[in-house]
């Protein structure tokens, strides 16, 4: 079966404090770049599947994001990136 | 009268569990580890505190997978008295027998405390040894238990009772001071403090003996 590349983006709902986000965004500061307006950490997760078409992994990939990569109460998900995998990566 | 404790790798108030109900209550128990799928002869089931498989994802993200935990969502939908603490809560959320989801501690603080809590125990049967409006006092330890809940669903909650205990001052930011969510039904209650800590008079009260007395009838 041919093999998909995806990567799913996992990021708290915009309603819902980050506190880690707003940590960062104080080191940042500390940093010296301090001009930052907003910062919020989300998770990437890339994932390599077999499917038999480009819908077939893209379906798995909803219910794997919808069911267990992110709580649909207090986060996000988005499907950043679906592509055949090639041979050399 | 047999209490089930789930055991996950990683939880660590398992046996402070079975010390509250065997060793305070005379309450007989058996630990399920999260492989088993046999809970005959148990009359209610605890999720104990801790950590589930590292807690990966978010906390309770892997363990709602567990088979012993699709014999417990069996046994709460018969009506089986199920509890779950601290990561208990989380577990139990995520498996969507409790609504909402818990997250980061407002100030990223792990709280380490006595935390006083009101109760209002309205149907949940594990509470029914408690008045209305009695302040208690048991143990919280936790970084992720600040409780969220889509905003036009918190009025659902309150309408329905099912805010059952509220922290007096509120340590980890979350809405409307939930400390513990019950089901419509009675009999799943979550919350991130640990009764099981306030049984023993030795670790300094015994507020938490009537919730697991609760279950002797």
């Amino acid at each position: 079966m041919p093999l998909f590349r995806a990567r799913v983006l996992v990021s708290l709902r915009p309603s819902v404090l980050d506190p880690a986000g707003e940590a960062t965004r104080a080191a940042a500061g500390r940093l010296g770049v301090s001009a930052i307006q907003r910062l919020r950490i989300g998770k990437a997760v890339e994932v390599e599947l077999e499917a038999d078409s480009l819908d077939g992994a893209r379906a798995q990939l909803e219910l794997l994001s919808d069911r267990l990569l992110a709580n649909p109460v207090i986060e996000n998900w988005a499907l950043e990136q679906l592509e055949p995998a090639t041979a050399e990566a | 009268m047999t209490l089930g404790i789930v055991v996950f790798p990683g939880s660590n108030c398992d046996r402070d569990v079975q010390w509250a109900a065997e060793g305070c209550l005379g309450i007989s128990s058996r630990f399920l580890w999260h492989e088993d799928r046999d809970l005959s002869g148990l009359d209610a089931v605890v999720i104990p505190g801790g950590f589930s498989y590292g807690d990966y994802l978010r906390c309770g993200a892997i363990a709602r997978f567990a088979p012993v935990l699709q014999e417990v969502v069996r046994f709460a939908e018969a009506g089986g008295p199920v509890l779950g603490i601290c990561n208990g809560f989380q577990v139990l959320t995520e498996l969507g027998l409790l609504p909402g989801a818990l997250t980061r501690n407002e100030h990223l603080h792990f709280v380490c405390e006595t935390s006083e809590l009101t109760v209002q125990p309205g149907s949940c049967r594990w509470l029914k040894g408690y008045s209305n409006g009695e302040l208690l006092r048991f143990p919280i330890a936790h970084g992720e238990g600040r409780y969220q809940i889509e905003a036009n669903q918190l009025p659902v909650l309150e309408a329905n009772g099912q805010v059952v205990l509220r922290y007096r001052h509120n340590p980890n930011g979350s809405v409307a001071d939930v400390a513990g969510i019950c089901n419509p039904a009675g009999n799943v209650l979550g919350l991130m403090p640990h009764p099981e800590r306030a049984c023993d008079p030795a670790t300094g009260g015994i507020d938490g003996q009537r919730l697991l007395a609760a279950l002797l009838g």
